[in-house]
């Protein structure tokens, strides 16, 4: 946006319309990008209050990822023996588990974030997209605590991850974006039918048995993969393993599904967010 | 452009009835399609329209009261106007950045530090990280509570919670503030500081939207008000007007006896003298003179003019007759002349009967009974017992003193 556009923006800003809501598209990109800095209280708001009860604090964080590691390892690993395309298996699961855990807790979380803060939404206005938001980037603290665990793996394991790993930042923005996508849909339903927070966590167990994070996706026969790459989730977990653990195959044309359908999913989730958005206050 | 800063055109909220009680279950959504696959459209009884072609202006810096009985409508509508709702017909335009304070503290987090919470509810309410950084000091100041400030709001006693989620929230700056019964709570002194804090705030040209059952805040506050009414806006206009006819509507008893005749009619009534203005008195002590204006169709030769007060129970408190009056034919003014009038504050209603040719008992002929609007306030400083139900109907001062019983003798 130029120096001239800003200026107008800000001087429509202070104009304001109520209307009835009208059409499919009423979204006001400027105003969210206003209330940035309130989207910081509520990650913060979420992290402080996280971890203020707890006993270890910010060691779940890292806690977490690791006893699922353990797990993994010895139960898919070496009882199963899930090949993992010579990665050593803490590497292999490690590398899966960061990205899959993230997207599961920031869905679940992005679920109840408007049935949660309804006190505040019925109370006084401000872009709704900015709980969301707020639930998948307090995830991305949790995130980055468990990500320096794996520094230490990689320096352990003697891993060296090599080009890919500069497309790494990609594929976490492919990871936030899909549990925004997801998440938007969600918490848009749970908003206005209440027993979608007792789907959510069904259909995270399911997912996570569709998604390549105990086995790897090279089981699936090649002429499907594209179709398995319609599971976003499928393409970052393939993606992070590839690019942090610099070895197995590069996700290729699943990770260009993945990332058609996740764009796909940002868009329909604001389109029905918003749609939502307009009668929350009153059905929340 | 003109300088009005608020312009709503026939707004309207209609809602669902139960809407708000229950909230569907997905479960519930799927049955149904099933079952009613085909049905007709909801019918419109279970509607209902909480705001109903709604239009008003407020200009730049005014101060508007939003008065109504409970369910008229008036929170409904502050939330249209601060976006939380959006509206079901019409439209609102509004220049201007608007702040909304619909309640105390929101975004209070029990767990958070009072610090935390008042850069998390500031942040809620509107505003920047700069902004809260700037007034921080000025905040916990107003709130009286520098001394917890890092200790959990859990801790807090609820006045403490309450005094900081007002310090927020009064220096919130927008050029446009909608505020919703927010002084009910807290104790008095803090109620009286944080009224003083609005009526600042309102000085400095802001532009004020405030809800209130205290009609005597609203009467301090607001130079306009706007009396809401099952959705509709009943009658709008100067605060004492309005103010005054809302009152005289919900004050309990029943008409005893209301009739208007022929012959004449009363118009208006006012307060003046040393002890008050309108139709509020502010000392009952000091001589007041009621004024009525009346306008008679017909010469009234020893006629007979009647006033009496009763109080919000409906009880005769004060009355007076004069017989013998000669009203010429026109408009009057009827002057009644009092020494004082020594009521406890409150609400009262004037009765004003004006008979032809004889009074009541001898054959007179009523020509109108005026139940009096707006009704009568005093204002007096209290100066009875300080228990209502031991106030008695009078106010009037006493001071003790004790003497010994040998003394009192000599």
């Amino acid at each position: 946006m130029s120096a001239p556009d800003m200026v107008i923006a800000a001087r429509e800003s202070h104009t304001l319309r109520i209307a009835p809501p009208i059409g499919w598209w009423d979204l006001n990109l400027g105003e969210l990008w206003q209330s940035r800095e309130l989207v910081y209280f509520f990650v913060w708001r979420d992290i402080k209050i996280r971890y203020k009860q707890t006993a270890i604090g910010a060691a779940w964080a890292v806690l977490q990822p690791f006893l699922a590691m353990v797990v993994f390892t010895l139960f898919f690993g070496k009882l199963a023996h899930i090949p993992s395309g010579g990665i050593p298996y803490p590497v292999f699961y490690y590398s899966a588990l960061l990205p899959w855990l993230y997207f599961a807790a920031s869905l679940q979380a992005a679920t109840n974030t408007i049935v949660e803060n309804q006190r505040v939404i019925t109370k006084v206005y401000f872009p709704r997209l900015a709980l969301p938001i707020s639930s998948v980037l307090s995830g991305l603290v949790d995130f980055g605590v468990g990500f320096l665990l794996f520094l230490v793996m990689m320096v352990y394991y003697g891993i060296r991850p090599g080009v890919p790993l500069l497309l790494f930042p990609v594929f976490l923005l492919l990871a936030v974006l899909t549990a925004l996508g997801v998440g938007l849909w969600f918490s848009a339903m749970n908003a206005i039918y209440r027993d979608v927070r007792y789907v959510v966590p069904f259909l995270v167990q399911f997912w996570l048995f569709a998604s390549p994070v105990a086995y790897s996706s090279s089981l699936v026969p090649v002429k499907w993969r594209w179709l398995y790459g319609l599971n976003p989730m499928a393409g970052v977990i393939e993606g992070f393993r590839w690019s942090l653990a610099g070895q197995g195959m590069s996700p290729g044309r699943m990770m260009l599904v993945s990332t058609a359908i996740v764009l796909l999913l940002v868009v329909t989730g604001l389109i029905y967010f918003q749609k939502m958005e307009t009668t929350v206050a009153d059905v929340v | 452009m003109t300088d009005a800063v608020i312009r709503a055109e026939s707004i309207g909220k209609r809602y669902r009835v139960g809407e708000r009680e229950r909230y569907v279950a997905l479960r519930d959504v799927l049955a149904n399609a099933i079952k009613f696959r085909g049905r007709a459209k909801k019918q419109s009884r279970d509607f209902v329209w909480a705001v109903r072609e709604v239009s008003f202006d407020v200009k730049r810096g005014e101060v508007v009261g939003l008065i109504g009985r409970n369910g008229a409508g008036k929170t409904t509508l502050l939330k249209l106007l601060a976006r939380i709702t959006r509206p079901t017909s019409g439209w609102a335009e509004i220049h201007g950045r608007i702040g909304s304070l619909l309640e105390v503290g929101t975004g209070f987090h029990p767990e958070l530090t009072g610090r935390e919470n008042i850069f998390l509810s500031g942040a809620i309410l509107g505003m920047s990280r700069a902004e809260i950084r700037r007034k921080y000091d000025e905040i916990v100041a107003f709130a009286e509570v520098e001394r917890f400030i890092d200790t959990p709001l859990k801790h807090f006693s609820s006045g403490m919670q309450m005094r900081l989620a007002f310090a927020v929230a009064a220096h919130l700056e927008p050029e446009i503030l909608l505020v919703d019964e927010v002084l009910a709570v807290g104790d008095l002194a803090f109620q009286k500081k944080c009224l003083g804090k609005m009526q600042e705030v309102s000085q400095s040209g802001r532009t004020i939207i405030f809800v209130s059952h205290q009609m005597n805040q609203i009467r301090r506050l607001c130079e306009r008000v706007i009396w809401l009414d099952a959705g509709e806006i009943r009658q709008s206009g100067a605060a004492q007007a309005v103010v005054g006819s809302y009152e005289a509507t919900t004050m309990g008893g029943t008409d005893p006896f209301v009739q208007s005749g022929a012959g004449g009619c009363f118009r208006r009534w006012e307060i003046s003298g040393e002890g008050g203005e309108a139709n509020v008195l502010r000392d009952g002590l000091k001589p007041l003179i009621l004024k009525f204006t009346v306008r008679t169709d017909e010469p009234i030769l020893r006629g007979h003019f009647g006033v009496h007060v009763r109080n919000h129970d409906n009880v005769l408190v004060a009355s007076w007759g004069f017989d013998d009056v000669f009203v010429e034919l026109g408009t009057q003014q009827l002057l009644v002349y009092l020494p004082f009038l020594p009521l406890r504050p409150g609400l009262y209603r004037i009765f004003c009967s004006l008979y032809n040719d004889g009074n009541n008992l001898n054959g007179g002929r009523l020509l109108e009974v005026w139940d009096a609007v707006p009704c009568l306030a005093i204002e007096s400083p209290p100066l009875s017992h300080s228990q209502d139900a031991w106030a008695g109907l009078f106010n009037i001062s006493a001071e003790l003193k004790v003497d010994s019983f040998a003394e009192s003798r000599v």
